[in-house]
């Protein structure tokens, strides 16, 4: 298994966690007596389970299995796999932080995280489909 | 890969990069508010998102990865699973249609969905045999 494989796969599995705890919490925050503000945290958790988790395993087991693009660059462009890992969790990141804090404080000045982090997923989103688009073909 | 596997990824693929265009968009406005309506794009991020990428994905490698059948026709009966892709994109462009032009409670947007179901139902009847031990029959 490629070392950006174990990096997807295993960033996607704490993705997972967090996602049960957030969801966990938002759940409990009524009968706990949770600050209000976890109950901002539904978007976040959407996320963090689809994105995170899901697409973000995906990628890295497309990233290993899918057919080789060439026999002397199997998996494409690798620099743009990195490059696509780490804007999709720094784009995630951003977003996990700055959209509570966005929606708490409308006019503290934070938008900017949730631009970096539109603009970082996007990036994350074209980089997998441009490395991965020809090795989904026919043998 | 098999010709409707390349099919079937590559239209996930074309969702995936229009649900995270659309996604992009609104969380761009989530910060910036250019356009105060950016929620109005919810219903066709989740669609292009979790019908048209994910559940298309699946549905694609599976087809590609369960055993085939010993004897042709190898991969069974193909049409049906020709039938279940062109249905449901069918129904993920009939839903995102109907939801943006007459609301997520439409019937275009309902019909869309019905078209879905019908992919699923003939998806799963088409894939059926071929979920089995590998080199069987
Ligand atoms: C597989 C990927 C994704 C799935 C399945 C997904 C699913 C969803 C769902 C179900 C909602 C509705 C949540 C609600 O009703 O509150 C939603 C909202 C949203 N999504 Fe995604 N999404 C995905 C990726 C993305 C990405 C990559 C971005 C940004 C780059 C994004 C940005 C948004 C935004 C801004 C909202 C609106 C949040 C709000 O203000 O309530 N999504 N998404």
């Amino acid at each position: 298994m490629p070392l950006l494989t174990r990096y997807f796969i295993k960033a996607s599995l704490m993705y997972l966690v967090a996602a049960l705890l957030v969801g966990g919490a938002s759940l409990a925050r009524a009968p706990l007596g949770l600050p209000a503000w976890v109950g901002l945290l539904q978007p976040v958790y959407y996320h963090l389970l689809m994105v995170g988790w899901v697409t973000q395993m995906i990628f890295g087991v497309a990233y290993w299995m899918f057919p080789k693009f060439t026999k002397t660059q199997p998996r494409r462009s690798i620099p743009l796999g990195w490059v696509t890992f780490f804007t999709l969790n720094a784009g995630l990141l951003l977003r996990v932080i700055g959209e509570p804090l966005v929606t708490l404080n409308p006019a503290a000045g934070l938008g900017w995280m949730l631009v970096l982090s539109a603009v970082l997923q996007w990036i994350a989103g074209v980089g997998f489909i441009v490395n991965t688009w020809a090795r989904v073909k026919e043998r | 890969m098999p010709r409707l596997a390349v099919w079937i990824v590559r239209t996930s693929l074309i969702y995936l990069g229009c649900g995270f265009t659309v996604g992009a968009y609104m969380l761009l406005n989530k910060g910036l508010t250019l356009d105060p309506n950016y929620r109005a794009w919810i219903y066709m991020h989740e669609e292009l998102m979790l019908i048209g990428w994910m559940l298309q994905f699946v549905i694609g490698v599976g087809f590609w990865i369960l055993p085939r059948f010993m004897q042709a026709p190898k991969y069974g009966a193909i049409e049906l699973a020709w039938g279940a892709y062109l249905i449901l994109n069918a129904g993920v462009l009939v839903t995102i249609a109907g939801g943006w032009l007459e609301g997520p409670g439409s019937s275009a947007a309902l019909i869309g969905r019905a078209l879905e179901i019908v992919a699923a139902a003939a998806f799963a009847v088409y894939i059926w045999p071929r979920v089995r031990p590998f080199l069987v029959g």
